[in-house]
């Protein structure tokens, strides 16, 4: 029997798996392990709802109800003296819990500790803008939207970023094909020439490495050069030996300008000057 | 957003309806002073901009994608093309959070080698922003000058590793070849024509009154408005914040180098001309001091961890479980513990992060690159209005923005 491939996680899998295998997991440490990191969760836990909290790398760890999350950055910005927004992203978990986590990277340069603030959101949700405290969210939640396709709310121009504007799905996603489909292939032609030159044209060539040695419209055949266009499929390839110009050396008005190059004859460099 | 159907299709210019005698300007994405790909939509009052609006997206590859699907070491040579005018401080940025989720560390030679990679790279794309800045602002011989001491800088890349802009030098877990006899004395050779050099291009620019007159007070960049676009590198030092990751959270062997931050109250474009040009002496203050601890140090390139890196060729020609093992990690890949990392470094631009989620299989369950270029883009909007046109060019240069890393 064929093994079974889930359609909403669609990416590269590890071909093989040990039976035995146990993943070992990263240390999650007490908050209570750093003194500046436990006194921001102690304040912070006062304040909203913490579902865990734990220290990771280095890095404090909360994770928060979505409908906080304004709050609780401003929180952290304004008390907390966390005056820097590093990243911010989602992660796909809707093949396994059915929603995103959003990720929000925060740095405080006076304490030197960083902070990840997360929560889950169900697919199809939205989430609230943190733009008016952060201004690097305008671009970032774009991205997010790009990526992912998940809606913020009061984002001042929510449109997509890295993608073309009528580009339809959203690359990151677990669900995105890994090779483009029958549109995606039609895109470019379609887009530039319009439909009537498909037949001329024909779908996207998918294959980078792909070398035809008898197209001589679309590939150079360095060596073995033939003219432009020429009908060379039927067998009747010409050998064209390389030959160089330059063999028996230039001569201009008489003088030499290039002698041929003598290997017994030239030195080369020892060192570079 | 445009709502598109097959009656409304989507219209690629935006429609500016308006009464006034505002004029929009369609700046790139192919203009040469744009740095890349990088189309700026400027609405104009006479020369004046009234509004700007950053349209990036021309060079997306898909970088993040194509790192969930590979195996972590197939990735590294894909970090290259990001910010490809400083390949290595990517590949170091990325082996460092890979090192930080296994908990490998690199062997102490491999990690002085690597941050003299990672210096001559800073030098290499300081350089080449100084040029590009130069020539945008109309001093071309500037430009012919920095090149000629890139050309030697990437001599030495070339020595070290064969390429001369995608490096991919550094491998997760330490770097694949020592360095080569006599590169030190390159080196120092090196730096030595580099520093007088640095003083001549200082001599062309630093007081030269058309240079004044184009930089300062263009692009002032508040560090309130610096912190909120999570504005980072000489652009957030030149805003008069004193945060280097190489210093205020040091990672590798830089807490054992000798080296000062330079940051300017100016916040200006000339404040962050003059951060670059002090940064590049700093550079060659730490490769100064890391030809003497190459010498001291082990000899050792790789790290010992035969989970998660191959062994040596000594011990895979002769040990047999060290070539079983390098089979597996090479086609089927490491599979670090289950957990998530953010690791930062300073690369040229400022920090760049690598967000890694693992979920114990061999390919990165989410791979989200921080590039500081990003949002030195998006601040665009911001700080473009009220200047006149041709400080664009000014601020698009000055910021240093490579589009390989903004659109990844």
């Amino acid at each position: 029997m064929r093994a079974y491939t889930p359609k909403n996680d669609v990416q590269q899998k590890s071909y093989y798996n040990d039976r035995f295998y146990v993943t070992p997991t990263l240390e999650k440490q007490s908050v209570y392990n750093d003194s500046t990191l436990s006194s921001d969760y102690i304040g912070f836990n006062n304040a909203f709802t913490v579902n865990d909290a734990y220290i990771e790398l280095d890095h404090l760890v909360l994770i928060i109800n979505p409908e906080d999350n304004v709050n609780a950055i401003e929180y952290l910005k304004t008390y907390r003296g966390y005056d820097m927004m590093m990243e911010l992203t989602a992660v796909d978990y809707v093949a396994s819990k059915g929603g995103f986590e959003i990720v929000y990277e925060l740095l405080s340069t006076t304490k030197r500790r960083r902070i990840r603030v997360k929560a889950f959101i169900n697919n199809g949700d939205a989430i609230n803008s943190v733009e008016g405290i952060f201004r690097m969210a305008n671009f970032s939640e774009r991205e997010m939207f790009d990526m992912y396709g998940i809606y913020v709310n009061n984002h001042s121009y929510l449109k997509r970023i890295l993608m073309p504007d009528d580009w339809q799905g959203h690359p990151l996603l677990k669900t995105y094909p890994l090779q483009g489909d029958e549109a995606a292939s039609w895109y470019e032609v379609d887009k530039i020439f319009g439909k009537d030159a498909r037949d001329v044209i024909g779908p996207e060539l998918r294959d980078a490495a792909c070398v035809d040695r008898y197209d001589t419209e679309r590939f150079a055949r360095l060596g073995h050069e033939v003219p432009f266009g020429a009908e060379i499929s039927e067998g009747n390839e010409p050998d064209t030996p390389i030959q160089y110009q330059e063999e028996g050396g230039v001569k201009l008005f008489g003088a030499t300008l290039v002698t041929p190059f003598d290997k017994l004859e030239k030195t080369q460099l020892k060192e570079r000057k | 957003m445009q709502v598109t159907n097959r009656l409304k299709p989507f219209f690629e210019n935006i429609t500016f309806e308006r009464e006034d005698n505002t004029m929009v300007v369609n700046f790139g994405p192919q203009h040469p002073s744009a740095h890349g790909q990088l189309r700026l939509i400027l609405e104009l009052q006479g020369e004046e901009v009234m509004k700007a609006y950053p349209d990036i997206g021309y060079l997306h590859r898909g970088i993040e994608k194509m790192g969930e699907n590979m195996i972590y070491n197939e990735f590294l040579p894909t970090t290259d093309r990001m910010d490809y005018i400083a390949a290595t401080s990517n590949n170091y940025g990325y082996a460092l959070a890979i090192e930080k989720l296994i908990g490998v560390e690199a062997p102490r030679r491999a990690e002085v080698i690597r941050t003299m990679l990672l210096e001559l790279n800073r030098i290499i794309s300081h350089l080449f922003w100084l040029a590009t800045h130069a020539l945008d602002v109309g001093a071309m011989s500037v430009f012919l000058y920095c090149f000629r001491e890139r050309e030697f800088a990437m001599d030495l890349m070339e020595d070290y590793c064969g390429a001369r802009l995608t490096h991919s030098a550094v491998r997760i877990g330490g770097v694949p070849l020592d360095l080569p006899e006599n590169w030190t004395n390159d080196l120092e050779k090196f730096l030595k024509i580099f520093e007088e050099q640095i003083g001549i291009y200082e001599g062309l620019l630093t007081e030269n009154r058309i240079w004044k007159m184009r930089l300062e007070n263009v692009g002032i960049l508040s560090p309130e408005m610096a912190k909120s676009w999570a504005v980072t590198g000489p652009a957030l030092r030149g805003s008069n914040v004193k945060w280097d990751l190489r210093k205020e959270m040091p990672y590798g062997i830089y807490p054992e180098l000798d080296f000062n931050i330079p940051i300017s109250d100016k916040c200006d474009s000339y404040g962050r001309y003059k951060c670059y040009m002090a940064e590049m002496y700093e550079s060659i203050k730490i490769l100064r001091q890391l030809v003497p601890m190459y010498e001291e140090s082990d000899t050792q390139l790789m790290a010992h961890a035969p989970e998660y890196i191959s062994a040596t060729k000594e011990e895979m020609m002769t040990q047999n479980y060290s070539l079983m093992q390098h089979f597996v990690l090479v086609t089927q890949g490491m599979r670090p513990p289950v957990g998530e990392v953010y690791v930062a470094t300073e690369s040229p631009k400022g920090e760049l992060g690598f967000y890694i989620v693992s979920d114990g299989s061999p390919y990165p369950y989410k791979l989200k690159c921080r590039a500081p270029s990003f949002w030195h883009t998006g601040l665009l909007q911001d700080i473009l209005p009220g200047h006149q046109l041709a400080d664009v060019v000014t601020i698009i240069g000055n910021l240093n923005i490579v589009f390989g890393e903004i659109d990844r």
